[in-house]
């Protein structure tokens, strides 16, 4: 074993390699903007340069004029659409603004124009020879303009349907013997996955084929078949490979639709690749959040009283809202809690999930607060934690189906060296360097929603495995492919999987970290629907079939679960009595307590999710603590980060390779997302300015030379047949604030803000 | 990106000449309708972007075998123009004689980028302001002379604080020109006269009213070679920045001495990352002519350094930073073992 492939534990499958390593890195996976179309146009989009106002007229003569220009498409002659709903209204759409219906202008880099031609590079100079005169009025850029109006969340997004609150926070919070009121913010992020925002579209006859990179293909789908108003069985989208989500493919942009209708008119397949700065304004984006923290506590760390209120940024016509105080009001102990979150809209792009959309903001805020407490109160944080653990949450009483939040801190504790810590600030260092130690929790809820998946058996082993799931790096062809070889005891080398691809049975969205335990569970309930038919054909008496279900291999090589004194099943005597040569099953898989209209929904492309806070009776969350070393120069106040250290529970952890890979890659973006990463947006004119990956830091190898997971064993058989929690979008929750604390006790400077930088510092 | 022409030199008579005869009168360099290309780590960059349109694109990489010699003679040193920033920052006796040179260098960029990049091409280099390179924003006065400048009043925290005018504050961004300007590098320019030499000092102009002109490099001159006289051993470069590496300085310092029996007896400091050219600290250096060093004095000289700065509303901090940035670069030149 390997720091890559982890020994697995209780509870964990084996570390085997990615499904699709081999393709990967010799460069054969095929990305939506890498299939091969027949004599494809290619696009290219003109963005708006204001935020606000009307274009007056075009100017296209010049670019007209470029050899190989097919067309240009504005809002003059633009395909006419159907309204985009918004998926948090029963649609699927992540902006209602649509651009290409008016001379109206919404927010920075609107698409204004698309111009069509024979190669990408003519597209391109066309585009940029395109003059557009506009008439601009004054945006509202974000919190601190003028012109932005403020309403309560709860209200205005219907999946926004509480602020949580119990017992009585003012008379608490007045009575408290320590107390501690602080404010946080959080700026402007874009996902940036290296895959562009590319889209191809391709006619045959009526029918549409929609390549591009989605974290929901049955979402896109139905919602492309929605704005061109045809029949959502006549578009497929396939995406075999996700060039990265991160959330910025969960739900559909406009220009799916536009470039499907421009093809459809012009009777050719189109493909589009937008650039890295349009990328910034044509998806979706975390918008800047404030918070305001009130924590009262007793002497000995008790907390006695909690209040967050969070503020958000979106856009003019559309509520988008993360509203994480559904979690930071349960993550302790505490009997009177409040909370409130709004809604702030300005003239910018409709924001959207970015990975752990509500925890990541708000839980900065919260683990922040928890951090400044633990100073108030001359403590030790990972102890103040401990006083607060709790097994039940307290707004609504309900049981944690699991949580090692503990035993996550005391494991990263031990393997970090935080009994090495000096407590005081600005106590540690080390030559130019000043040493922070600092620490977080992290949470993410476990979820799961509907999933439909079809399995193949042929005498000879192989097995083909379809789901309509997303591959966006995370290892989900591995893991499902994991659990077929290990459900129908097949080699893993004889399964195919087949994802990406909305002809196949329907998935719900890679987002929510769901995957794996939707994806997973469906597949082992169509595998046991493989080995019943099989048991039926040899032993016919229906108790040894139920058996089948829960015990026993097929294949000669018994299967771990196989219980003493099972006979495996000889799978050639099975196929010889059913008379076939092929055995294939197709099912369909809801959590418990997922609504009613679960199974319509999930073909329609709505995911019917199930999970974290809202289970009946029950709570589920992943849990994990994080610890890191900050180092701050004293001369240069330069801020670095040598060693990340994350320890992490999430029930059955089915490959600790790819786990692994998730939760490592998670702690650097939260390491990213402290010190690098904000997207500057001129207050003048509510426009983007770093819209590229030279300015708009991310991590380079020589910022994360210490990274270090560690997963607990933990078993969960309250949460989903898999007993999985999601794990994708934990690691990068506590990150930020456990790096600020550490800012704080090397250097003794609180710093609300993100991202720190180093003017930010005053030693 | 606008459709080129594009031509490989043969010889250097033949770039210059295929690049002066596109030279229009009053065209600044920066505007000039025919481009040498190095590396193009920059120009194909500007030009993708639509900031640089030229007509024709002259390849000056077949010249490589006259212009990228790396020749320290123990007296001087001298450096072809299509030297790579990987092959000087890695050579033994540049990293020995001439540090701030090799580490100027080594901390620009990625490796990646400096083993394609040349040096001709990195001291030429553009501004990385935002606004000069993304041309939706009209109001830049370099890019669109006389439209103003959206900088000034915009998202500045990278721009300069030396070396700026009423029309520009684009920071200069480069690395390595600091140690050039610190060492008194002798620049060869080959044009239609021939070769001719200046101070490296001479080749950058501040923006003052014409922003758009960055250089006296005249349209159909090239540069060929950089020349230092004397050995630096005791010369560093300091750079400050957000990234571990493969990020811009927002300040750094490049610092060159000369002491004896603890006595000074000649000192360079040049600014990077904070002025809209290479910029060399002349009040600042006569500070320490013939001093002993401490702490007091690493204080005055980095005062000195930044007397005329003038900060804006994201950007003021780079005249602390600098500040702490020299006097840190002095100590470790003074206390580095040669
Ligand atoms: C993401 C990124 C990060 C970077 N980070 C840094 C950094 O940290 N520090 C740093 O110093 N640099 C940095 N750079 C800039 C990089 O060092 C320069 O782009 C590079 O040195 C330019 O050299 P080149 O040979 O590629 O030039 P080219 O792109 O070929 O040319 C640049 C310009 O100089 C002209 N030119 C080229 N050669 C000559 C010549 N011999 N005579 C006259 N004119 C000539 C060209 O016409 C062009 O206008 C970075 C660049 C990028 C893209
Ligand atoms: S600082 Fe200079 S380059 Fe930047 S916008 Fe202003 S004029 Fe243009």
């Amino acid at each position: 074993m390997t720091a890559a492939a982890p020994e697995p534990k209780a509870n964990m499958g084996r570390p085997v390699p990615r499904y699709d390593a081999t393709a990967k890195v010799t460069g054969r996976a095929t990305y939506a903007s890498d299939m091969p179309l027949d004599n494809p146009a290619y696009a290219f989009l003109v963005t708006s340069a204001i935020a606000k106002g009307r274009i007056d007229r075009f100017d296209l003569d010049d670019a007209r004029g470029v050899r190989g220009v097919i067309d240009i498409i504005t809002h003059e002659n633009a395909p006419k659409l159907k309204e985009a709903k918004l998926f948090s209204n029963g649609g699927y759409a992540g902006t209602t603004i649509q651009p290409l219906k008016s001379a109206e202008i919404a927010h920075d880099g609107q698409i204004i124009a698309v111009v069509i031609a024979e190669s990408y590079e003519a597209a391109r100079e066309a585009a940029s020879r395109v003059k557009v005169s506009y008439t601009a009025t004054a945006p509202s850029a974000s919190f601190e303009s003028a012109g932005t109006t403020t309403a309560a969340a709860k209200g205005q997004n219907a999946q926004f349907k509480e602020d949580p609150v119990v017992g009585d926070f003012a008379k608490a919070f007045e009575a408290a013997e320590v107390k501690l009121t602080a404010s946080y913010d959080t700026p402007t992020q874009h996902h940036n996955p290296m895959e562009l925002f590319t889209t191809s579209c391709a006619w045959m006859g009526d029918n549409l084929v929609v390549y591009e990179g989605s974290q929901y293909v049955y979402g896109l789908k139905n919602g492309v078949a929605e704005q061109l108003g045809i029949d959502a069985d006549k578009v497929r989208v396939v995406n075999p490979y996700v060039g990265g989500g991160f959330g910025s493919r969960g739900s559909m942009t406009p220009r799916t639709a536009i470039i499907a209708g421009i093809a459809k008119r012009l009777n050719r397949p189109i493909k589009l690749v937008p650039t890295r700065d349009q990328g910034f304004t044509i998806a979706t984006y975390r918008a800047e959040t404030r918070h305001e923290i009130k924590l009262g506590a007793s002497r000995d760390g008790k907390l006695v009283a909690l209040r967050h209120e969070g503020a958000e940024i979106s856009s003019r016509p559309d509520a988008y809202c993360v509203g994480g105080t559904k979690t930071t009001t349960r993550l302790y102990a505490c009997p009177n809690i409040e909370s409130l979150v709004s809604i702030v809209r300005a003239d910018r792009n409709t924001p959207g999930f970015m990975r752990s959309p509500p925890e990541v903001p708000y839980l900065f805020a919260l683990e922040s607060a928890m951090d400044e407490l633990a100073v108030k109160l001359n403590m030790d944080p990972v102890e103040l934690r401990r006083i607060n653990d709790t097994t039940t949450e307290p707004i609504g009483g309900k049981p944690y189906t699991s949580r090692s939040l503990m035993a996550c801190f005391d494991e990263a504790a031990k393997a970090f060296g935080w009994s090495q810590r000096s407590p005081q600030a600005r106590s540690m260092s080390d030559g130019d360097w000043l040493l922070g130690y600092g620490c977080a929790a992290t949470c993410y809820p476990t979820q799961m929603a509907p999933s439909a998946a079809r399995v193949r058996l042929q005498r000879d082993g192989r097995t083909r495995v379809e789901v309509a799931g997303h591959e966006i790096g995370t290892g989900a062809y591995t893991v499902i492919a994991q659990t077929a070889a290990e459900r129908l005891g097949v080699p893993l080398e004889k399964v195919a999987v087949f994802l990406g691809d909305s002809d196949l049975p329907p998935a719900p969205v890679a987002g929510g970290s769901n995957s794996t335990a939707s994806t997973c569970s469906v597949v082992m309930m169509v595998c046991d629907q493989i080995r019943q038919r099989l048991f039926k054909a040899v032993m016919p008496s229906d108790s040894i079939a139920d058996k089948a279900k829960e015990t026993v291999g097929i294949s000669p090589a018994p299967s771990t679960r196989a219980a003493k004194g099972d006979r495996p099943l000889d799978i050639e005597k099975a196929f010889d009595a059913l008379g076939v040569g092929v055995v294939e099953e197709y099912g369909e898989w809801k959590p418990e307590g997922a609504p009613l209209d679960s199974f319509r929904a999930l073909h329609a492309g709505q995911p019917r999710f199930v999970g974290g806070h809202q289970m009946k009776d029950k709570i589920a969350y992943a849990f994990g603590a994080e610890f890191v070393e900050v180092r701050v120069n004293r001369f240069t106040h330069e801020i670095r980060c040598p060693r990340l250290v994350g320890a992490f529970a999430a029930g059955r952890i089915i490959n600790p390779r790819t786990a692994r890979s998730q939760l490592m890659g998670g702690l650097i973006w939260g390491m990213s997302s402290a010190l690098l990463e904000a997207t500057e947006v001129d207050e003048r004119n509510a426009r983007y300015v770093n819209d590229n990956l030279a300015d708009y830091l991310v991590p380079v190898n020589a910022d994360v030379p210490g990274v270090e997971v560690i997963m607990l064993s933990e078993q969960d058989d309250h949460i989903n047949p898999v007993g999985a929690k999601g794990l994708g979008e934990l690691a990068n929750v506590g990150t930020n604030a456990a790096i600020c604390n550490a800012i704080y006790h090397a250097t003794g400077q609180r710093i609300r803000s993100l991202p720190v930088r180093l003017e930010n510092i005053e030693v | 990106m606008r459709s080129f022409s594009y031509r490989r030199a043969s010889d250097p008579d033949m770039a210059v000449r295929a690049l002066s005869a596109a030279a229009a009168a009053n065209n600044p360099l920066t505007k000039a309708t025919a481009q040498p290309l190095a590396g193009g780590t920059t120009l194909i960059d500007l030009m993708k972007l639509d900031v640089m349109r030229p007509a024709a694109v002259v390849d000056i990489n077949p010249l490589a075998h006259a212009w990228s010699a790396i020749e320290p003679d123990g007296e001087a040193l001298r450096l072809g123009a299509l030297a790579k920033m990987s092959d000087v920052a890695a050579h033994a006796e540049i990293r020995r004689s001439y540090p701030v040179i090799a580490d100027s260098l080594r901390l620009a960029a990625s490796a990646q980028l400096r083993n394609m990049a040349t040096l001709g091409g990195n001291v030429m280099q553009r501004t990385r302001c935002s606004y000069f390179r993304d041309v939706s924003y009209e109001n830049c006065n370099k890019r669109n002379p006389g439209s103003g400048c959206a900088a000034m009043d915009g998202v500045n925290r990278m721009h300069a604080v030396l070396g700026t005018s009423d029309q520009c504050i684009a920071t200069y961004p480069g690395d390595f020109a600091q140690a050039l300007i610190a060492l008194d590098a002798v620049v060869e320019i080959t044009g239609k006269a021939g070769t001719r030499s200046m101070p490296f000092a001479q080749l950058h102009k501040a923006p003052g009213s014409t922003p758009e002109i960055e250089t006296t490099l005249q349209p159909g001159e090239l540069i060929s070679a950089f020349s230092i006289q004397g050995r630096w051993p005791r010369s560093v470069y300091l750079k400050a920045r957000d990234r571990q590496s493969y990020e811009f300085a927002l300040s750094s310092a490049a610092v060159a001495l000369d002491v004896q029996d603890g006595t000074i007896r000649d000192a360079r400091v040049a600014l990077g990352g904070v002025a809209t050219v290479p910029w060399r600290a002349r009040e600042a250096e006569a500070l320490l002519k013939g001093e002993k060093f401490d702490e007091a004095l690493a204080q005055r000289v980095a005062h000195a350094a930044f007397a005329d700065a003038r900060g804006r509303r994201h950007n003021s901090f780079k005249i602390g930073l600098g500040r702490r940035v020299v006097a840190r670069a002095l100590q470790q030149a003074v206390t580095m073992e040669i």
